[in-house]
């Protein structure tokens, strides 16, 4: 693994295991959105089968933004960032340390949140479990590459935070789609999420290729 | 000279859009299962085509910036230029395509809308190019077109995605058939003329409008370069 991107990733995993803020407030946020669904809903039997899918992506979504808005933020303080664009390293670099990491929070919050979920939503998956473990890394994954690299695009501009949903969230509505309906299929095991699994997969290179070209373009922008 | 060649473009067009209007409202014969509603048709879809040719436009122009950015600046400026007007008033032929979508929806299949492989796409690319411009409104100073450029081509990255995406879901869940859509072209000629002239017309009068707002970025563009050039003159 080149050294630099091993730096910035256990940078980056050290203040989050020294602080817990990001995966405090992720988890219980996301927590939250569960609830509030569960209640606004009231989800039995076939019913919950057919929302949860989409309830548990829309929660991972909202909550992954919190982790997406202080991956950058945080840099801006003692001027870290401008110490990071002139280091004579690849920004891809750091970009690929900074999705790992933010990918380890969010995936952390899932299998957490997953078991509390069965139980709030009464669940009993009909298609093949294991599956899962394919299909929500790879939205994470979609999630969390696009997010950091639309952070670094908005950091320097007015209500960042804001802009940060408002760039991220038509880009990602293909993958959200796909994410969505192939939870939906394993939960429900009506149908095959062969391919939207693959659709998935398409999303995650597509996009994590064109996020390694331009980062550089984005992070040293003048 | 040139003022006259503006004029004369003017007036042609706005004689064009006349032309187009009785063609598609009463040269245009009645469709035999929609009647009259179907009339939308030769605006709903010449709107459309514009609408794609500009977004088209907006991405040649962000690919333009990014590639001329550094060794040749104002050939920078002309595609960022492009590729803002483009991106707005692709923006205002897309919210028109929308609307009279929905109004023709709603009487020929009975719903205003429906999540179809083209209707999808058409709303998603309509809120990527929003969002194109909320961030150029949003981020200030000199690096907005660079994140701009770069935004207009990740959202142009996506429009495949998502009609392939689109397209999947429903043929795995079938939807109702829709009645009616200018399916497997136009048999008569009378129809073909209407929405030709309509196609020329709105072609016309968005290529004005394209026209007007690269000319106002560009002097936007000229008059921030000799504010920048005086503040450095006066230190």
């Amino acid at each position: 693994m080149p050294r630099a991107l091993w730096t910035h990733l256990v940078k980056d995993l050290r203040i989050e295991l020294r602080s817990l803020d990001v995966f405090v407030s992720m988890l219980f946020f996301s927590l939250l959105v569960v609830v509030l669904f569960s209640i606004a809903f009231d989800p039995h039997g076939d019913f919950s089968r057919e929302i949860a899918g989409g309830v548990l992506c829309v929660a991972t979504m909202f909550a992954s933004v919190s982790a997406l808005n202080q991956a950058w933020a945080r840099e801006i303080r003692h001027q870290v960032i401008d110490a990071q664009r002139m280091a004579p390293t690849p920004g891809a670099e750091l970009f690929l340390a900074k999705v790992i990491a933010n990918f380890l929070f969010v995936t952390v919050v899932q299998v957490i949140l997953a078991p509390i979920f069965l139980i709030f939503y009464n669940l009993h998956i009909e298609g093949q479990a294991w599956l899962l473990a394919l299909v929500l890394p790879l939205g994470t994954w979609a999630l969390v590459g696009n997010g950091i690299f639309f952070a670094a695009l908005s950091i320097r501009s007015r209500n960042r935070e804001l802009l940060l949903s408002l760039i991220l969230f038509p880009i990602f509505i293909p993958a959200l789609l796909a994410m969505v309906r192939a939870t939906t299929a394993i939960l429900t095991g009506d149908s095959d999420p062969t391919l939207w699994i693959k659709l998935l997969l398409g999303y995650d290179i597509i996009f994590t290729t064109a996020s390694l070209l331009l980062f550089d373009v984005v992070f040293h922008a003048e | 000279m040139k003022k006259l060649a503006i004029g004369l473009y003017v007036a042609v067009t706005v004689a064009l859009l006349g032309w187009a209007f009785y063609q598609a409202i009463y040269a245009a014969p009645d469709e035999q299962t929609m009647h009259e509603v179907q009339r939308i048709f030769y605006y709903h879809v010449p709107s459309a085509m514009v609408a794609f040719l500009f977004f088209a436009i907006s991405l040649a122009g962000c690919i333009g910036f990014l590639a001329f950015r550094r060794n040749r600046p104002d050939w920078a400026q002309v595609s960022d230029a492009w590729a803002l007007a483009g991106a707005e008033v692709g923006v205002v032929f897309c919210t028109v395509v929308l609307i009279t979508g929905p109004l023709w929806g709603r009487r020929a299949w009975g719903i205003w809308w429906t999540w179809d492989a083209r209707l999808t796409t058409t709303l998603v690319l309509w809120l990527i190019y929003v969002s194109y411009l909320l961030l150029r409104r949003f981020a200030a100073g000199p690096q907005v077109q660079t994140l701009a450029a770069v935004l207009g081509i990740f959202g142009a990255l996506d429009v495949p995605i998502v009609y392939m995406s689109n397209r999947w879901w429903r043929t795995q869940h079938p939807a109702p058939v829709f009645g009616g859509g200018p399916d497997s072209g136009i048999k008569d000629p009378a129809m073909l003329a209407a929405f030709g002239w309509n196609v020329l017309a709105w072609l016309a009068w968005g290529l004005l409008i394209l026209a007007l707002r690269y000319h106002v970025e560009r002097q936007h563009q000229k008059y921030a370069a000799q504010e920048a050039l005086d503040a450095l003159e006066e230190t």
